[in-house]
Parts: C-alpha cells; sequence; structure tokens
C-alpha cells in the first residue's frame, strides 16, 4: 500500500513537472516561429537583395571607342573585328596535347607558351585565357576548321581601335593601350569602366577626350554559385559606344605633308587664319600606332625608340626651334607699330656690323647695300634687322612677338606635352639667369637667335594673325560644339572683331594699332616670295589662285666661327648634328588668304633651298581642297 | 484461468497494431516523405547519392520502428541498464579504434553503414534514467546517493561525447539526462544552485573551449566580423531563410542551396533549404508537423500506467524538443552553431537510427500503456 502511494505521488509530480516542462515548450516555439517572422516576412526584402546579390554577378565587357573623324567624316580613328583565339582550361581533356597543337596552327613562340601555362595556373579553370589577340583571317579560319580536335579552344570575335591611316596621324591622335595601374587610379570614369584587356588613349587626343572616346561597358549578367562559376546568363545589356570626335584636320593634307617631309625630321602645321582649325599637324618621321595595340614587340619599339629622327617626339608641339629670319615679320612689325622705323627708313648692309667690338654678321658676306624694310624682308638682310632691333630694344620687340602668340600654348591644355617656348626680355634675363640684358643680344633675337625659342605651330599661328589682317585666332582642332563658319570668322575679323569660338561673342581681338603695318608687312613677305631676289623666289607660284606670301628662316644650331665661316662649307660637307635647320611660313592664297603653315625641316641647311619648296607643293594642294572645305560647313554639330 | 491470465497480458498481433498510435504513426510517414523530398532538391533536383540513402535508411528504419514497438515496454524496462552500458562500450570502443573524420573521431564502421554510437546515447540515457527514477522511492530521490548515480550517469558518456570532440552532442545528452532529473523531481533548488554555478563557471568554460569552439560563439554574437570564415554560414543562412518570404521561393527553387551557397545542407541546414523553397507558410507547417509529434507522445505518457513508460516518453517528446530548438535556434541565427541534426529531415543514418528506436519504444508504450512495471 504505502509503495502503491509512493508510485502515486511519484506520477503526482512527473505530470506536474510536465506541464511547466510543456508550458516552456509552446513559449519557445513561439519564440522560434516570431524570429521566423522577423526574417521571413519582416525582413524579407533586404534577405531577397541580400541573395540575389549572392547570385547574380555582373560581368563588364570592354567599351567600345568613340570614331575620330577628319573634317570630311572619315574615320581616322576607328575600330575593328579582331579574331582572337581563347582556351577554357575546365574543357579541355589535354591540355599539353592542345598547346601543342596550337603551336603549331599559329606558330607560338615558346615564350608565349610558357606564359600561357602561367596565366593557367594563376586563373580559375572556367577564366578563359587568351591564347592570340589577333589572329589574321587565315589563322582564324585554320583553327575553325580543326576545332574537331582543339576542345576546349573558343575563337572569339571582338573589337578593337584600330587607325586605318596607320602612322599619317600619330601625333594629332596619339594611341590606346592597356592601362597601367596609376592610370586606372587616377582617371574614375577609367577606375569604374575598367575590365582586363581594355585599351586607353596614352597620348593625344586619345588620351586628352578619354572620358568622351570611352564607351559604356555592356554588362552582362550572369547567375553564378558559390564559386563564381556561371551557370545560366540573365540578361545582356548593351554598352553605348563613345562620342564621336570630329577634327578640323585634312586626311589628304596631312598625307601630303607626310609624303614632303619624305621620313626626314621635321614638322608641317597648316592652320585656317580665320578660324584657326588647325589643318593639318604632322611631325615627321612618324610611327605606326597600330603597333602599340597588342603590344609592341621588343625589336620594334628599340627600333622606333633608337631612331636618331625622334620619331616619338611630337615636333609640331614639342619640338623648339631658334625662328630664325621667320621672326623678321614680326620685327618688323613691332618697329613699325612703335613707330621706330617707316617704309622708308634704310639701312646699309655692309655684310656685317660692328657693337662695341663684337662683329654681328650678315648672311650675305659682301652686304645688301642700302636696303628699305621691303627690301630688307625680300633678301633677308641681318643688318637691317640687328639696326632695327638696336633701335627697337628687346622689351617692344616682346610685347608685339607675344601679342602674336609666341612663348605661349598654341592648344592650351589639350596636349600634354605641348611646350611653351620662349621670347626673352630683359626682365626674363634678369629673373632667370640673374644677368642684366646685353645690347648684342637684342641684335641676335631681332634675326631669331639667341634665346628665343619657337614651336612649329606658334610660328604657324604668329603666320595666320599676321595674314588675317592681324587679329586673335585660337586655334583648334576639334570640331566643337559651337563651330564658326569661315565666311562668319572672315567677315566678323573684317569688322574689326572676332568670334570667340567658346562664347560665339564677337569679342575686339586686334593685334595692331595701324592696321596699315600689317599690310606692310604683308607686302614684304609676298615679295620676299613673289619678287626677284627675294629669298623663295624659286618656290613662287604665279597663278594668282595658289599665289602666296612667305618668309624663309635658317636658324643655326651653333655658332659659326670664323674659320667654318670662311671655309663656306656645302651642306653635305657638315656634320648632320651641325647642320642649320630649314624654316619657311607662309599664307595664300596672297589675295584673298585663307591659310598660314609653317615649315621645319631639322638640319635641313637654308630655308629657301629645304623648306620653301614644300610649301609650293603643298599650297597648289591646299587651295585645291578649298572649295570641298568650304562645302562641308554645314557643320554635323558634335557635344563634347 | 492460467492460460486465460497469460492471454490477458501478452496482447495478440492483431491488438498490437490495432494499438499503434496512427496519429504519431501519420505524422512520422508525412515527416519521411517530406524528409525525401527535401532531399532531392538538395540533390539539385535528381535522386543522387543523397536522396538515394536517405531512403533505404527510411525504408530500414521505418519497419525497425514497428519492429521495436512490437516488444513489450517491460522488455525496454528490463534491458534499459544494459543497453545504456553496452553504449558506454562502445563510446569508449569508438575512442580507440573509431574512424576520424574533419577532425573528430565519432563513428564505427558496421560494413553496411557507419554508426554514430553517441546519437544513439540520447535515447539509451533517457532509458536508463526512466528506469532509474521508476525503481527509486520518492523520498530517497534527492539522496545524497541518488544524486551521485544520476549525475554519473549523465557525465560518464559525455565526458566520451566531449572528447570525440563533439559539443552539441553532448549538450543534447545532459539535456535529455537532466530533464529526466527534473521530471523525476529533483529539488528545484538543486537546479537553480547548479544554473548560477554553471553562469559563474561560463568564463572558465570557455577558457577550456577550443578555439574553433571559441570562434563559433564569437561568431554567432557579431555574424558580420568574419563574412567570409566564421559568419559565413550563419549569414547565408540568414540569406536563405528570410529571402524565402511568406510563400517560399518554390520547390527546387532555392537559389541559396541550388548555387551552393548554403553549407551543410544536407545535414545541419537542412531546415535552411526547407524554409527558402516553402517559406514561412512551410516552415509553421513543418513546426506543427514537429508539435502533433510531441504531443503524442507526451499524450501517451500521461496514459501510460508505468512511471517508465511515462518518464521515457515525457523525456523523449522534450528530446526532440530540445532537437528542433537547437537546430533552428542555430540555422535562424539565435544560438551558436553547434552541430546537431534535424529529427528524421536532417541526413545522418545514427540520428534516424535514434530517433525511429525512440519512437519505437513510444509506440511501445503505447500499446502497452495499461502494463504495470514492479
Amino acid at each position: 500500500m504505502i509503495k502503491s502511494n509512493s508510485g502515486i505521488r511519484k506520477t503526482d509530480v512527473i505530470n506536474r513537472r510536465m506541464f511547466i516542462i510543456g508550458a516552456a515548450k509552446v513559449v519557445v516555439f513561439v519564440g522560434i516561429v516570431a524570429r521566423l517572422f522577423s526574417l521571413q516576412i519582416n525582413e524579407n526584402k533586404k534577405y531577397l537583395t541580400l541573395s540575389d546579390k549572392n547570385r547574380i554577378r555582373e560581368w563588364k565587357l570592354p567599351p567600345t571607342r568613340g570614331n575620330i573623324v577628319d573634317y570630311f567624316g572619315n574615320i581616322i580613328a576607328g575600330n575593328l573585328k579582331v579574331y582572337q583565339l581563347h582556351i577554357i582550361p575546365e574543357q579541355v581533356e589535354n591540355f599539353n596535347y592542345l598547346l601543342v597543337r596550337l603551336k603549331n596552327l599559329l606558330n607560338l613562340s615558346d615564350k608565349r607558351i610558357a606564359r600561357i601555362n602561367k596565366l593557367k595556373a594563376e586563373l580559375k579553370p572556367w577564366d578563359s585565357i587568351i591564347v592570340s589577340e589577333n589572329l589574321s583571317w587565315s589563322q582564324f579560319v585554320k583553327i575553325n576548321n580543326y576545332l574537331y580536335d582543339l576542345v576546349g579552344v573558343k575563337p572569339v570575335m571582338t573589337i578593337s581601335r584600330n587607325y586605318p591611316f596607320n602612322d599619317v596621324y600619330t601625333h594629332v591622335l596619339g594611341y590606346v593601350s592597356q592601362p597601367n595601374e596609376q592610370e586606372i587610379l587616377e582617371n574614375e570614369i577609367i577606375q569604374e569602366r575598367f575590365v582586363p584587356g581594355m585599351k586607353i588613349g596614352k597620348l593625344g587626343i586619345e588620351k586628352r577626350l578619354e572620358n568622351h572616346l570611352i564607351g559604356t561597358n555592356a554588362i552582362q549578367r550572369y547567375e553564378v554559385n558559390a564559386y563564381g562559376k556561371r551557370i545560366n546568363q540573365l540578361e545582356h545589356q548593351k554598352g553605348e559606344q563613345g562620342s564621336k570626335i570630329r577634327l578640323t584636320v585634312d586626311t589628304e593634307i596631312q598625307k601630303a605633308c607626310g609624303k614632303l617631309l619624305n621620313e626626314k625630321a621635321g614638322s608641317i602645321s597648316v592652320m585656317d587664319i580665320y578660324t584657326g582649325d588647325i589643318i593639318a599637324m604632322y611631325s615627321s618621321p612618324s610611327y605606326n600606332p597600330n603597333l602599340f595595340l597588342f603590344g609592341i614587340s621588343q625589336d620594334e619599339w628599340q627600333l622606333i625608340r633608337n631612331n636618331p629622327l625622334k620619331p616619338l617626339i611630337n615636333k609640331t608641339l614639342s619640338g623648339l626651334y631658334s625662328p630664325g629670319s621667320t621672326i623678321k615679320p614680326i620685327v618688323a612689325l613691332s618697329a613699325l607699330e612703335n613707330k621706330v622705323i617707316d617704309t622708308k627708313f634704310k639701312v646699309k648692309c655692309t655684310g656685317k656690323m660692328e657693337l662695341y667690338g663684337q662683329t654681328f654678321h650678315c648672311w650675305k658676306e659682301k652686304g645688301h647695300g642700302w636696303v628699305s624694310l621691303k627690301n630688307a624682308m625680300k633678301q633677308s638682310c641681318d643688318t637691317y634687322f640687328y639696326e632695327v632691333a638696336r633701335l627697337l630694344g628687346v622689351d617692344r620687340l616682346n610685347i608685339t612677338a607675344e601679342k602674336f602668340g609666341l612663348g605661349k600654348k598654341v592648344l592650351g591644355d589639350y596636349f600634354d606635352n605641348e611646350k611653351k617656348g620662349l621670347f626673352p626680355n630683359t626682365k626674363w634675363k634678369k629673373n632667370n639667369l640673374g644677368k642684366g640684358w646685353v645690347l648684342g643680344e637684342t641684335l641676335i633675337t631681332g634675326i631669331g637667335q639667341g634665346y628665343t625659342q619657337t614651336t612649329p605651330l606658334q610660328l604657324c599661328m604668329m603666320t595666320a594673325q599676321i595674314a588675317n589682317g592681324g587679329f586673335a585666332v585660337k586655334p583648334k582642332i576639334i570640331v566643337d560644339s559651337n563651330p564658326i563658319s569661315y565666311e562668319d570668322a572672315k567677315q566678323s575679323m573684317e569688322s574689326g572683331l572676332l568670334f570667340d569660338t567658346d562664347s560665339v561673342e564677337l569679342l575686339d581681338k586686334k593685334l595692331f594699332k595701324n592696321q596699315k603695318n600689317i599690310k606692310i608687312v604683308q607686302e614684304a613677305m609676298f615679295a620676299s616670295t613673289n619678287e626677284r631676289f627675294g629669298t623663295s623666289y624659286k618656290s613662287r607660284i604665279d597663278d594668282p589662285k595658289y599665289q602666296f606670301a612667305g618668309k624663309t628662316g635658317t636658324a643655326q644650331v651653333k655658332r659659326i666661327s670664323k674659320r667654318e665661316r670662311e671655309l663656306d662649307l656645302e651642306l653635305e660637307q657638315i656634320p648632320y648634328k651641325d647642320r642649320d635647320h630649314a624654316l619657311y611660313i607662309a599664307f595664300g592664297p596672297y589675295v584673298n588668304p585663307r591659310y598660314a603653315l609653317s615649315i621645319i625641316v631639322e638640319h635641313g641647311g637654308s630655308g629657301s633651298k629645304a623648306a620653301a619648296p614644300i610649301a609650293k607643293k603643298l599650297f597648289k594642294l591646299i587651295i585645291d581642297r578649298h572649295d570641298l572645305r568650304n562645302k562641308q560647313s554645314n557643320f554635323e554639330r558634335i557635344t563634347i | 484461468m492460467f492460460q486465460h491470465d497469460r492471454l490477458s497480458n501478452e496482447i495478440t498481433l492483431f491488438q498490437k497494431i490495432k494499438n499503434l498510435d496512427y496519429i504519431l504513426l501519420i505524422s512520422v510517414i508525412l515527416l519521411s516523405v517530406l524528409s525525401i523530398f527535401v532531399m532531392y532538391s538538395t540533390d539539385g533536383g535528381e535522386i543522387l547519392f543523397h536522396t538515394k540513402n536517405h531512403f533505404v535508411k527510411l525504408a530500414v528504419f521505418f519497419p525497425l520502428m514497428i519492429f521495436v514497438a512490437f516488444f513489450n515496454i517491460k522488455f525496454w524496462h528490463n534491458f534499459s541498464y544494459i543497453i545504456y552500458f553496452i553504449i558506454i562500450l562502445l563510446l569508449i570502443y569508438v575512442s580507440f579504434f573509431g574512424i576520424k573524420s574533419s577532425g573528430s573521431q565519432r563513428w564505427m564502421d558496421l560494413y553496411l553503414f557507419v554508426l554514430q554510437p553517441s546519437e544513439l546515447m540520447k535515447i539509451a540515457i533517457i532509458m536508463c534514467l526512466a528506469k532509474y527514477f521508476h525503481r527509486i522511492k520518492i523520498e530517497n530521490v534527492n539522496s545524497f546517493t541518488s544524486i551521485t548515480i544520476v549525475l554519473s550517469i549523465i557525465i560518464i558518456p559525455i565526458i566520451f561525447v566531449i572528447s570525440q570532440p563533439d559539443l552539441g552532442t553532448s549538450i543534447l545528452i545532459a539535456l535529455s539526462g537532466l530533464i529526466i532529473l527534473w521530471l523525476g523531481g529533483m529539488k528545484i533548488k538543486y537546479f537553480i544552485y547548479s544554473f548560477i554555478t554553471f553562469l559563474i563557471s561560463l568564463p572558465f568554460i570557455i577558457s577550456f573551449l577550443k578555439p574553433y569552439q571559441k570562434l563559433r560563439i564569437l561568431t554567432f554574437l557579431d555574424p558580420d566580423r568574419d563574412p567570409l570564415g566564421a559568419g559565413y554560414q550563419i549569414i547565408q543562412s540568414k540569406i536563405a531563410i528570410g529571402s524565402g518570404g511568406l510563400n517560399g521561393k518554390g520547390f527546387l527553387k532555392g537559389t541559396q542551396s541550388y548555387l551552393d551557397f548554403l553549407p551543410e545542407k544536407h545535414t545541419d541546414f537542412i531546415f535552411t533549404l526547407f524554409s527558402e523553397e516553402f517559406g514561412f507558410i512551410g516552415s509553421v507547417g513543418l513546426l506543427i508537423l514537429y508539435s502533433i509529434i510531441i504531443f503524442r507522445i507526451v499524450r501517451i505518457g500521461t496514459i501510460s500506467r508505468s512511471n517508465f513508460a511515462r518518464l521515457f516518453c515525457f523525456g523523449y517528446a522534450f528530446a526532440i524538443f530540445i532537437y528542433i530548438v537547437v537546430n533552428l535556434s542555430m540555422v535562424l541565427g539565435l544560438l551558436p552553431i553547434v552541430g546537431s541534426p534535424l529529427p528524421i529531415m536532417s541526413y545522418g543514418g545514427s540520428s534516424m537510427l535514434a530517433t525511429m528506436i525512440g519512437f519505437g519504444i513510444v509506440l511501445s508504450a503505447k500499446i502497452n500503456h495499461k502494463q504495470m512495471i514492479a
């Protein structure tokens, strides 16, 4: 009985305690349901987003760069379909066998094979390895024929930059290549759109307008698993090609410049004297920018780099030269403007001039006799300009020269390799060299030697501003959103005002005090080319349609010693490095001028022999293309 | 007369079948069928290794459950201590000759399948303690000897299991044991004192934990401290459950599991996959199914005449409850990650074997609920 009682009591205890447990269980289950509710109902959106972030991955594809076209719409930097060969390692059955097959089919080097093996070790097995970035069509066909035997190989068609005119525009356009780390970090847009294999502008317009040209990435959305392997494609979002950029250049003239310089070191610039459009800008020798697209070979690179004529330097913008006698129009103009001389002012040239015991030679040993401004310019008499410079003084000359664009960048910050050049004055010398100005330095500045350093494009702009009647032009190479037609620009200048192309406003940009003085200088330049005894008389064109006015220049690269002067050596007898630079500036047609140009042939000898004949050939083409260019004035507006 | 007496004690096979608890049986069958579908989903919608094996195990262990049920509850009472000792021996065997896998030594190879004795201990400890408290007088429950004995019964297997090392299973064994102590009438103050002592000694316990176990606790407290390392599992699990929403992403459409973001999706994180595909409604449904099972077991306990059957049923119901709570709390980010399977749903032979034996004994108690045990 006791035992039974105990049993009943025990049962009671168990039941009572079970009841407490049961209640606890209900509470805990309710808690779990509450947690489920909070995760699945309250925070459902948050976790759905996170889940999509997990499973959806975007693959950016390289953007397609915008085309660059010349004034006439010809593509000068475009895009080309290229055929590439990719390997997807996880699909390959026998990797070594495949490499041997490919090596035979494509003539791959051992170095390349080693590189592929290295990439294979680094990448995930489903990431494709690029075996060849640019297969020729025949290679592509060959691969496709043997595809049954090449498991895991994927022939791919993609887009790559292409420069159809090869070396013609290299110094204008620059080139594209794979960006380095710093370039990616410096540019936010590149950073955002970067994908391996993408190419960016390294130089020139390609670099300067990178953000316009770059385009947007095409985006492929894939569902991926936890290891990043693509499971299936969800969406393909097309990218937008970069903006089209239209340049002011004329491919025919640009090509002709290249031919005329014919691999000699030098530069030619051609400019519209009213609109400031750069029609041609050629630096010689050039190189083929297409070489850089798929990685230039070491041999080719060394060939370009070690070329003594320095093809890598853009001579038009970064080449600094003494202007030589091409400065004389500015010296004359400055003297006229400051009323130091007039047209009747004459100097007797005896072939040399003595100053404080120092002798300053005229290029003509026998002297020119009594010369006026016109004759002095025509025959490029140094003695006359020594005297004019002496009377004028370097500071007044400096003001005029800087007004006409010397010592300043012509294209502003468009090209980061453009140089400023220098036109000295007394203050500059004091500040920079710490010495006082010497009168003898004024004399040689008057014939474009000494401290003066100019770029070919500066000389071209200077000539343009003389040619257009003395108005400032704003040189440009890109047809911007507010283009000014040639007629508008010309008309505004003739009324004494000028369009500012940025704001389409008329501004007073007269560079002269008395326009007659400009006319006098123009006439003197005309004489120099078109009258007997003119230094470039042999290069004249009599047909008024093509007739141009110009000024030769011969810039010494070293001081001529007395002995050398006496020897009077022929060009071929002087070492290349010591030969004078040949320069020529010109504008035409003489009646109703439209274009200015500057030509420099490095170490070409005298301006009249080496540079002026090039102008003769070029002017014919430039004027012939004039009408065609005018017809293009229905501008296609491009906003950049 | 003698013969009649025998008949009244011994129930015929027909009566046994009639006396089975069909609500419990149907719930277990439902759960089993559901588990096969979920396993099919973990295999990515194909009948692969896990689905096949899970099915085979169910096909073997479900009849085993019925087989166990057909033994009289008295039989299980009589063999409780022996079963407990056999499993202790198995634990000792495993600690010397067991199979090592991913850093722990818990398994023994039985040729047909690999057995994890610690899973069986979860049932054996309930049986052993139920028998002890069935036999002891209520007055002696709180005596020093009896407390020493019951604590030894709990601590001995835990020592073996914790040294495997397997923290999750040892906690579950401890909790299964403690609940019988509670039901058996041990003084409430003892529980309160031990709990306070446990809290005080917690820092010391933590200092004894293995580095990876400490990391799990830290990760639980702040899963974002290492989202790709230690926190990965819990973050991915919460994403999967949370993204399931009200209705779920649909059967075989759980992206988190299909794309392999979920770790351990066959075993400990099976609920995560289920919840992602079937949503809040499905999850609550599953909890209701489990609640029915627990409720039926408790109900069988209350109608049992013997205290052994009663204690076993209550203890086992609580054990099932604890397995579910620990597993769900873990995948929902409410508790640190300790390896603990979800009964029947998770892939794993030993766990299913133990669970099915447990159900079998409960059904035996149901069939023989009028059975008195001296």
